[in-house]
């Protein structure tokens, strides 16, 4: 079964489109509602477009498979790292040690209205990201070997 | 109030009959599509019943991912049901 040529084109248009939007939701993680794992299946979700539009062949060159293991084991220790960096700072396991210290994670998130100031809450938006690219990597991953097990029919 | 129940009752009578048009289509693509309506609604359903974090992990796995999972195995396999 090969997608016609608007299919093949909506996708293409829409792929960029789609990392954006879930780039949007893991930042706002800790605003909003949607965090990591939303965030990271959306952007699965335009990976998983591309690949539904094309062939194997065509799409190994944009997707590639180590890069997305790649991002399965940075978003792990990007996790594992801010989990256990709360013990260096002489706190305990997952402290959110940043939050009052630093210069950058210093203010806290207003009630009310407020402008939306993404360099709140310390060490939560560090552990969103770490989800976010480890969703988008190991959904990615698992499509990827389901469609590299197709036999495609020559046309 | 009347406009919210009126929605309401819309998205559950669209989730019901995308549901029965599940499962009665012989085109298994059709379906797959038709899956992916019934996870959008579900997913309004969620939004509407304010609970925007469920609505999104829906409309991200059920809309998205599961369909393409269902499509790359029709591709894998044939396209229509075989008759019994």
């Amino acid at each position: 079964m090969k997608m016609t040529k608007i299919v093949r084109t909506t996708a293409d248009l829409f792929f960029p489109f789609c990392l954006v939007f879930g780039l949007y939701v893991v930042v706002h993680g800790h605003l909003t509602p949607g965090g990591g794992f939303q965030g990271g299946a959306v952007m699965a979700t335009g990976t998983a477009l591309l690949l539904v539009a094309r062939a194997y062949d065509d799409v190994t060159g944009r997707i590639r498979k180590g890069a997305m293991k790649a991002c399965e084991a940075a978003g792990l220790l990007i996790f594992l790292c801010a989990g256990f960096s709360g013990l260096f700072a002489g706190r305990p396991f997952m402290a959110n040690w940043l939050a009052p210290a630093g210069q950058w994670f210093r203010t806290f998130v207003a009630h009310g209205p407020n402008p939306g100031d993404l360099n709140t809450a310390g060490l939560l938006p560090l552990l969103n990201f770490g989800v976010g690219i480890e969703v988008l990597g190991g959904l990615t991953v698992i499509l990827l070997y389901m469609l590299s097990g197709i036999k495609e029919e020559k046309k | 109030m009347t406009l919210f129940l009126l929605v309401q009752a819309l998205v559950l009578l669209g989730l019901i009959v995308t549901a029965v048009l599940i499962i009665s289509f012989k085109d298994l693509l059709a379906a797959a599509i038709a899956f992916a309506a019934f996870s959008l609604l579900l997913s309004l359903e969620f939004y509407l019943l304010q609970a925007p974090d469920v609505a999104i992990a829906e409309a991200g796995i059920g809309a998205g991912l599961t369909t393409a999972i269902f499509i790359i195995a029709i591709r894998g396999t044939q396209r229509h049901e075989e008759k019994t």
